[in-house]
């Protein structure tokens, strides 16, 4: 899991970089956001439209965001009874930190597991975050290495594994549909943000699901 | 709006999120139609992300090097290879054709 995190913070850097950051405001998205896949999202809406997708920018990452809000409410019993104890588990509070305290069953196992998980991911992917955003500074001309085209691979590595019921495989690709048909007609960011409309249509709906599952 | 602006109300509406589910237990976003749409919003957004970074030129669409590079991504990960191969392979198969001068 360590190497997987380090590979995912040096693409994090330097496609960070592509997009138009600086090294220092990479570093900060990687200090302080601290959740992988608003993170992405983020500088994947700042590398369509620039600055003037920003509100776009801040939007998905936001919405993206809302899961940890589901994963604090569970790690809530598990991080430690203080409050000092809460408030500091809420950064590391992210997808690996909660899926490893969810696979114990026991209590003082699942407490270990969050804090090893969650400071030991802080640790990796901010160092290599920096990396990456140094290599992406050094490269310099982003086109001529094929940056831009990582950048579009490395999203759909992120997807794979996410492509495993037909419900979302529906969602994603209605949603890379909707994006790229929408781009000449909306200001860049935007046509991304249309993914939130999609997602919110099928699950409401509870379209193309698995059939025998119940919808809820 | 600055760059910074941006990257600060970001991370601040991130880290609230995150705050929320501790000081606010009662929140409810497992079950159901809302923790599906949550589901969702991951994959969509990575799909929307992939065919924008891919066809996207600003209010363009145009089709280029990133195209055959995001195809031979695609038949990586089917061939199950892992994330920094992937990443790579698309990277050199954009750069390569680039290099001989195929479509920008």
């Amino acid at each position: 899991m360590s190497v997987a995190t380090g590979a995912y913070g040096v693409s994090f850097g330097a496609l960070a970089v592509t997009a138009g950051l600086d090294v220092w405001q990479t570093c900060v998205l990687s200090l302080v956001m601290f959740t992988g896949g608003s993170q992405f999202a983020f500088i994947g809406v700042i590398a369509s439209g620039g600055l003037a997708a920003a509100p776009s920018a801040i939007a998905s990452a936001a919405l993206l965001g809302v899961r940890n809000v589901a994963y604090a409410v569970r790690m809530n019993p598990v991080v430690g009874l203080s409050w000092r104890h809460r408030l500091a588990a809420a950064q590391f509070t992210i997808d690996e930190s909660t899926a490893v305290a969810l696979a114990h069953t026991d209590l003082r196992a699942r407490r270990i597991g969050f804090w090893v998980t969650g400071l030991g991911t802080y640790l990796i992917w901010n160092v290599a975050t920096l990396g990456g955003a140094l290599l992406g500074d050094v490269l310099g001309d982003v086109r001529a290495y094929g940056l831009d085209a990582a950048a579009a691979a490395a999203f759909l590595a992120l997807l794979w594994p996410r492509l495993r019921s037909r419900q979302a495989v529906a969602a994603g690709t209605a949603a890379a549909v909707a994006a790229a048909s929408l781009t000449p007609w909306l200001v860049p960011g935007m046509p991304v943000l249309i993914a939130a409309l999609v997602a919110i249509l099928i699950g409401s709906f509870n379209w193309h699901s698995a059939r025998g599952e119940e919808p809820q | 709006m600055t760059m910074w602006t941006a990257i600060l109300l970001a991370a601040v509406v991130c880290v609230a999120s995150k705050l929320i589910g501790y000081l606010v237990p009662t929140v409810r976003l497992e079950r159901g139609r809302s923790a599906r749409v949550i589901d969702l919003l991951t994959v969509a957004f990575l799909g929307a992300l992939v065919a924008v970074q891919t066809v996207g030129s600003g209010m363009a669409v145009t089709i280029d090097a990133r195209l055959p590079a995001l195809m031979v991504a695609g038949t990586l990960l089917w061939l199950r290879a892992s994330f920094v191969i992937v990443v790579i392979g698309a990277a050199t198969v954009a750069a390569l054709l680039r290099l001989l001068g195929w479509s920008a």
